[in-house]
């Protein structure tokens, strides 16, 4: 909660410093024109005639009713506008995020099982491959090789509007949309997630329990799903919450690469029309969606692992 | 100086990190020689627009849609790419390290309320304050560069906290605060260089963002138009992506090759550091 107030005031701060205000750029927009008279209406009309601590409460209390108030770029209130974009970005990031997570989590475990031999070998080049190509290039060399050449897969888009396909139908054709932007955004993902597994399931590996598991007489396929995964998976999960933030970042890239109608592509549009307001309200938005992923997180690890309990210290 | 030998040994018995020394050295010695292979303007009109890599003699790596010679953007992008990672490196390391100090070694209420600061921009995306810094401030080379410095300190921030809560108790610090030192002389002086290590080895990890963060502003077209950054030609590749993408691949290997030795090094380094955890 402390975090969230800060963000808060650090974006009024940046507000204040930014060139000219709400209704500078509404005069702009009207065409311009010196009306002082009108501009000192509409300021006091905005309450941006009052001292900047009655302005910050104000802005805090907006907030809190969820008025993020008004997009002069598209004529309608900013959290209608954000509502509109979030359903792709969420299907994006969880699409992006599942598929790092397991194709990751495979891959650690081949890695560490066949510590240094050839297949460990390949799997940590790919990773660090992966992890040094930047996200938006591979989105593009993507749409040549699978869209222009082989022609698999539509090039950008959320689904295809013209098409009218409804139910199941339509599910299928977002999906397919979805499959090469899931590729590009998860990329690095899945590179930092079988780095930490592989380096996880190393370190279990060599607990005394997991030898005791065995000198029971235990399977290897239960020891491994049993014992070693469920404690090697601590680290992955505690990794989903730190880079909830970056993968929301990350998107804002993809999606524009491949003009997907969602958060990130509205936050770079209100960078190139200068709309303050809309891009502080996806700052607000992502900052509630990164705090609400760390939360699940939290829920998960206790789940995981009984030892961290929910209330306060033992 | 039989330490450093040690150390440099220890390094190069690892082949990764030997690959990526040369490949850090081969880039920097094609940003150094940028003006001598290419004295002309990268940015300037060099011949007939598009034509591919090898079709011309003249142009090796071909040219782009306005006709500009890839390889002089190639070379000049490199220069560009290391000076913004160094830079908006150091920025960032810098602010970590005073933060983290200060937190680690004062501990109680200070602590607190800079580790909620340093919460606060680890929850904000650091893509999308990166935007709206931009935004506000305006995309000249210097503000990106100083943007990107100030959205990827938290991560050192922590680690100096951490390296300073294990330190700031030993007993060299203790007789340090007997001998009536100050405490700026105790942090700076005395533990900073105990602490330096890791964070040095964190700061290519840095570095390696800063190098990705930049290319997709400049892809974006957000960044600074008026320099031969690889990421500025990857966005304008796209225009011409369905025929010509060699247009936006070839700087794109450019930047994966230089993300790739940054980070190979960082590694090398921090095996030779903690020959313990070698093989992980």
């Amino acid at each position: 909660m402390p975090t969230l107030l800060i963000i808060l005031a650090g974006m009024f701060l940046l507000l204040q410093l930014a060139p000219g205000d709400t209704v500078d750029a509404l005069i702009a927009q009207m065409g311009g024109g010196g009306d002082a008279k009108l501009a000192e209406d509409l300021r006091r009309f905005y309450g941006l005639d009052l001292s900047i601590p009655a302005q910050l409460g104000n802005y805090l209390w907006r907030l809190i009713r969820f008025d993020l108030g008004f997009s002069a770029i598209y004529g309608k209130p900013v959290s209608t506008v954000i509502f509109e974009r979030l359903p792709a970005t969420l299907a994006l990031m969880t699409a992006a995020l599942s598929f790092a997570f397991f194709v990751g989590l495979v891959l650690g475990v081949i890695a560490a099982k066949r510590v240094n031999g050839w297949p460990d070998t390949v799997i940590s080049t790919l990773g660090l491959i992966f992890y040094a190509t930047p996200s938006f290039w591979f989105g593009l060399m993507a749409i040549v090789f699978f869209s222009v050449h082989l022609q698999w897969l539509p090039a950008g888009g959320f689904e295809d509007v013209a098409s009218g396909l409804t139910g199941f139908a339509r599910l299928r054709d977002i999906a397919a949309h979805l499959v090469l932007p899931t590729l590009t955004l998860g990329l690095i993902f899945l590179a930092i997630y079988l780095r930490i597994m592989r380096a996880s399931m190393l370190e279990v590996l060599t607990l005394d329990f997991v030898r005791t598991a065995r000198a029971k007489g235990l399977d290897e396929t239960r020891v491994m799903l049993r014992h070693v995964l469920r404690n090697a998976m601590l680290p992955m999960v505690t990794l989903i919450g730190l880079q909830a933030g970056t993968m929301l970042g990350g998107s804002v890239v993809v999606e524009s690469v491949f003009s997907l109608p969602g958060l990130g592509r509205l936050a770079y549009e209100a960078v190139v029309q200068r709309d303050l307001n809309t891009l502080l309200g996806i700052v607000f938005i992502s900052a509630l969606l990164v705090i609400f992923v760390n939360f699940l997180v939290d829920l998960l690890y206790a789940r995981l692992d009984p030892r961290i309990g929910t209330g306060g210290a033992p | 100086m039989a330490a450093l030998k040690r150390f440099a040994l220890a390094y190069m018995r690892n082949p990764a990190a030997g690959i990526g020394l040369l490949l850090l050295i081969a880039i920097i010695i094609m940003a150094l020689t940028a003006d001598w292979f290419f004295p002309r303007d990268p940015l300037a009109l060099a011949g007939r627009p598009l034509q591919w890599p090898g079709a011309n003699p003249r142009f090796l790596l071909g040219t782009d849609n306005s006709g500009r010679d890839i390889a002089a953007q190639i070379f000049h992008g490199a220069r560009v790419s290391l000076l913004i990672g160094l830079v908006a490196t150091s920025i960032a390391v810098v602010i970590g390290i005073v933060i983290g100090a200060l937190a680690g070694y004062y501990g109680g209420i200070v602590d607190d309320v800079l580790m909620r600061l340093t919460e606060a921009f680890q929850t904000l995306p650091n893509f999308l304050l990166l935007l709206v810094l931009v935004s506000i401030f305006g995309s000249e080379l210097t503000t990106v560069v100083v943007a990107i410095g100030v959205v990827s300190w938290p991560a050192t921030a922590r680690l100096t906290r951490a390296e300073f809560l294990t330190l700031r108790n030993r007993e060299f610090v203790q007789a340090c605060r007997g001998l009536g030192m100050g405490d700026g002389q105790i942090i700076f002086r005395e533990i900073l260089p105990n602490a330096l290590p890791p964070v040095i080895v964190y700061a290519s990890v840095v570095m390696a963002v800063a190098i990705l963060l930049e290319s997709a502003l400049a892809f974006l077209r957000l960044s600074d138009p008026n320099v031969a950054s690889w990421g500025n030609l990857i966005g304008l590749g796209r225009d011409v992506l369905r025929v010509q993408w060699y247009v936006s691949a070839i700087p794109g290997i450019a930047i994966l090759l230089t993300v790739l030795a940054v980070s190979l090094v960082g590694q090398g380094l921090n095996d030779a550091l903690n020959p313990r955890l070698k093989g992980r």
